[in-house]
């Protein structure tokens, strides 16, 4: 780690600095964007195993007919865990926790982000929220009372429900706070910290990208934290009654308050993981990124109308015809800017000299993947479609292949891209791309028999099943094990490289533009040895394709 | 608007944040970027506008479903009380503001008086609250009480629901403000508030503000309109 050098001047990396802290606290007690992140990186690796044993487990459960493995209660209990497990402290943080702190301020010239200790503050109120869901884990273990509520806590019935829901509302309260904090942190770096010549439009579109997310942030996640409120005054107190109907109540007005935040939310998790594909699929195309200005507009596009097509969940809910039609109106109108971004990519691809190292191989299976979870989102939108597959497998086999086809993988082939700049070691690309064709093979075996048995009435959240839906059953869990297993196997490669791999001297091994490339790997504490000087655009490949040949 | 741009140009340089000595030891300025963290804390303020926001809509939302049990309701609060406690919280708005004034003019002992004088302010909201609380759960007004489920169906219950809510929300937030302000005060003692750096006493001000804003909201939803 000691070979790195820019120029004459020599530095310590961020690992090695002699800190006010020695050992662990000088990790818990850090202000560095760098070591935060990853901080984040390996709790969430955890949190994300443990979701995915319990998916595991239903997926066994669920390999034949009738109680097999787990009963009725704990099933409803698992996938309420793995919901909690994965939506709050897995994929909502995910990728601007971990890739977001880590490069947002590389990739505009900044030394840090603007709060350094508000970031320091945020991530100790993301592990308070995972301890506390833990610890809620543990009493309802010995208690025999989990929570069965699905992850979204339906009013009145997680208030009627035996399970102790204080303690993970609580949670999920302090993640939402964390989430803002981080929000308000990045909104406040990319206007502050740019250096000198930065402009919005020369910004990376990863860092466009975690702009946009911070917004939806900052704008939906206090809406869900007084709702949280609200369940819990009316938990703790008998006579309150803002959503139990029989205490004059209206259980869909939580629903709503609930979608508020919860739809724009899947867009917190999408956003970073367009912004990736960007910056990965010009990268190894050699090409431009195919209509900048467009990308960054769609980005901003997608957090605005996103903000105001909540109530899709809701159609069966009861509602106007009129609020149903706008609501359906504006799903549709969110997935222009999503296509637009599609073709955009696919563009990017046209006449590119490609080169196909493994994060790229992730990447385009995210474009296929993607586009089969995006286009299944269709049906659900349209009101008439949606009355027949509204809580069935079709949808749970839709929004998985979106995260499991669109962010998981893009958090993936993030960290097989950055993992040089992050760690100055390569993970083997071999098995890199042995790991992705299985993941590939994972998720459509997993998810794709989903559509089919949700077509035919499978409803979801059930523990048991009829007799015709056992072959898509079976497909289903067989596909789990290899998507899981494929996805365990980049978790050992990536600690494997960690701890065994070869330092690299190479500070840019895919000839990249963006800024994060031209500093050492893993970086010094700022950032920064010298000033850096803005020469070309993130994405000037095709001017500057003749300079990167050499590497 | 002055001293905002002010601020900016004179403390918010970025790109001399760090660098290598001679030695090559890394030696890093202090970094300062007054405008950056009162952006910052305009975010802040946004989310805790969106936070109660979410109540309010809830409050439009069952005002309309029932516009007769609301209207009964708001008949048993007290208007005096209410607003008393405006004027309280537009009084300790000013000794805030001065505050600020004085400290940009290097007056360190009246900005701790102004300060002080708007921690008693709070106080003053708060005894006047808990009185007014007590004696509306003493004529059994309060969500779930017998009075309420006997002869108010209309949606007085949840009309009260909201207004425990949604002032005891707001209440918080004063015991927040006033803890924020009792560090400004130390801060301003030992000087690390002067009178070219007080941005935590603006930003301090601004959350101040923005309390008694919404409060401005809360006084005539629950109290007036009847």
């Amino acid at each position: 780690m000691s070979d790195n050098s820019v120029g004459t001047k020599q530095f310590v990396s961020f690992y090695d600095i002699k800190t006010k802290y020695n050992g662990l606290l000088s990790w818990l007690l850090t202000t560095d964007h760098k070591r935060i992140g990853l901080m984040y990186l390996v709790t969430m690796g955890v949190w994300f195993s443990i979701g995915l044993l319990i998916a595991l487990l239903m997926r066994l459960e669920m390999l034949s007919m009738g109680e097999t493995l787990i009963s009725a209660k704990h099933y409803n209990a698992a996938f309420t865990l793995h919901g909690v497990i994965m939506v709050f402290l897995f994929i909502i943080p995910g990728i601007p926790a971990v890739l977001g702190n880590f490069f947002l301020p590389i990739q505009i010239g900044a030394g840090d982000v603007s709060f350094p200790r508000i970031n320091l503050f945020s991530y100790h109120l993301y592990i308070l929220g995972g301890l506390l869901a833990l610890g809620s884990v543990i009493y309802g273990v010995f208690t025999d009372s989990l929570m069965d509520t699905g992850w979204t806590f339906y009013a009145p019935y997680s208030m009627q429900t035996g399970a102790k829901v204080a303690i993970p509302l609580l949670a999920a309260f302090f993640l939402g706070f964390s989430s803002i904090l981080t929000g308000i942190n990045f909104l406040t770096t990319v206007h502050r910290m740019r250096m000198k010549g930065m402009t919005m439009f020369k910004m990376p579109l990863f860092t466009w990208s975690l702009y946009s997310t911070a917004w939806i942030q900052v704008i939906a996640t206090p809406v869900v934290g007084i709702t949280i409120v609200l369940v819990l005054m009316e938990y703790l107190f008998d006579g309150i009654g803002i959503f139990d109907p029989s205490k004059g109540g209206d259980p869909v007005l939580f629903q709503h308050m609930f979608w508020i935040y919860s739809h724009p939310a899947v867009y917190v998790m999408v956003l970073p993981a367009f912004g990736v594909t960007s910056d990965i699929i010009s990268t190894f195309s050699r090409r431009e990124i195919f209509g900048y200005k467009v990308m960054a507009f769609s980005t901003l596009s997608i957090a605005g109308i996103g903000y105001m097509v909540w109530a899709h969940h809701m159609f069966t809910s009861g509602m106007s015809d009129t609020a149903r039609q706008a609501f359906s109106f504006f799903t549709y109108l969110v997935a222009v800017p999503t296509g637009v971004k599609i073709f955009n990519w696919v563009a990017t691809l046209w006449r590119g000299s490609i080169k196909l190292a493994p994060p790229m191989w992730m990447v385009l299976s995210f474009l296929f993947l993607f586009t089969i979870g995006g286009l299944t989102g269709m049906p659900l939108g349209a009101l008439s479609t949606d009355m027949h597959l509204h809580d069935t497998y079709y949808v749970v086999g839709h929004f998985h292949y979106v995260i499991l086809g669109g962010i998981v993988p893009m958090f993936i082939a993030g960290m097989l891209y950055w993992f040089p700049k992050m760690f100055n070691k390569m993970c083997n690309e071999k098995t890199s791309n042995y790991l992705v064709l299985l993941y590939f093979i994972g998720v459509n075996l997993t998810y794709f028999p989903m559509f089919i048995m949700g077509y035919m009435g499978m409803p979801r959240r059930y523990f048991d099943y009829l007799p015709e839906y056992q072959t898509y059953h079976i497909l289903a869990t067989v596909g789990s094990w290899i998507l899981i297993g494929s996805i365990f196997g980049f978790i050992a490669l990536f600690i494997y490289t960690v701890r065994k791999g070869k330092t690299l001297s190479d500070i840019n091994p895919w000839g990249s533009l963006t800024l994060e490339w031209t500093i050492p790997s893993p970086p010094p504490l700022l950032n920064f040895v010298e000033e850096p000087e803005l020469t070309h655009g993130p994405y000037d490949y095709p001017d500057y394709s003749d300079k990167e040949a050499k590497h | 608007m002055s001293t905002l741009e002010h601020a900016s140009e004179h403390h918010h340089d970025n790109s001399a944040a760090h660098g290598y000595g001679d030695n090559n030891e890394l030696y890093v300025h202090e970094f300062r970027d007054d405008y950056g963290s009162k952006l910052g804390m305009w975010f802040f303020l946004f989310t805790e506008v969106l936070l109660f926001g979410g109540l309010f809509v809830a409050y439009f939302f069952f005002r309309v479903n029932s516009p007769e049990g609301f209207q009964n309701a708001a008949a048993h609060l007290d208007i005096m009380p209410g607003a008393i406690n405006t004027v309280i919280l537009l009084t300790s708005s000013l000794t805030m503001a001065y505050a600020i004034v004085s400290i940009q003019r290097g007056k360190k002992v009246l900005s701790n008086w102004y300060l002080g004088a708007t921690i008693a302010f709070g106080f003053w909201f708060l005894i006047n609250k808990y009185f007014e609380w007590s004696h509306k759960i003493h004529l059994d007004l309060y969500p779930g009480s017998e009075r309420i489920l006997n002869e108010m169906p209309d949606g007085e219950g949840v009309f009260f629901t909201l207004y425990y809510m949604m002032t005891g929300l707001h209440t918080l937030h004063v015991i927040v403000g006033m803890i924020v302000i009792a560090f400004i005060m130390v801060s301003v003692s030992t000087e690390n508030i002067n009178k070219n750096r007080y941005i935590k006493m603006e930003n301090a001000g601004l959350y101040w503000h923005l309390v008694d804003l919404i409060w401005i909201f809360l006084f005539p939803l629950f109290y007036l309109l009847h």
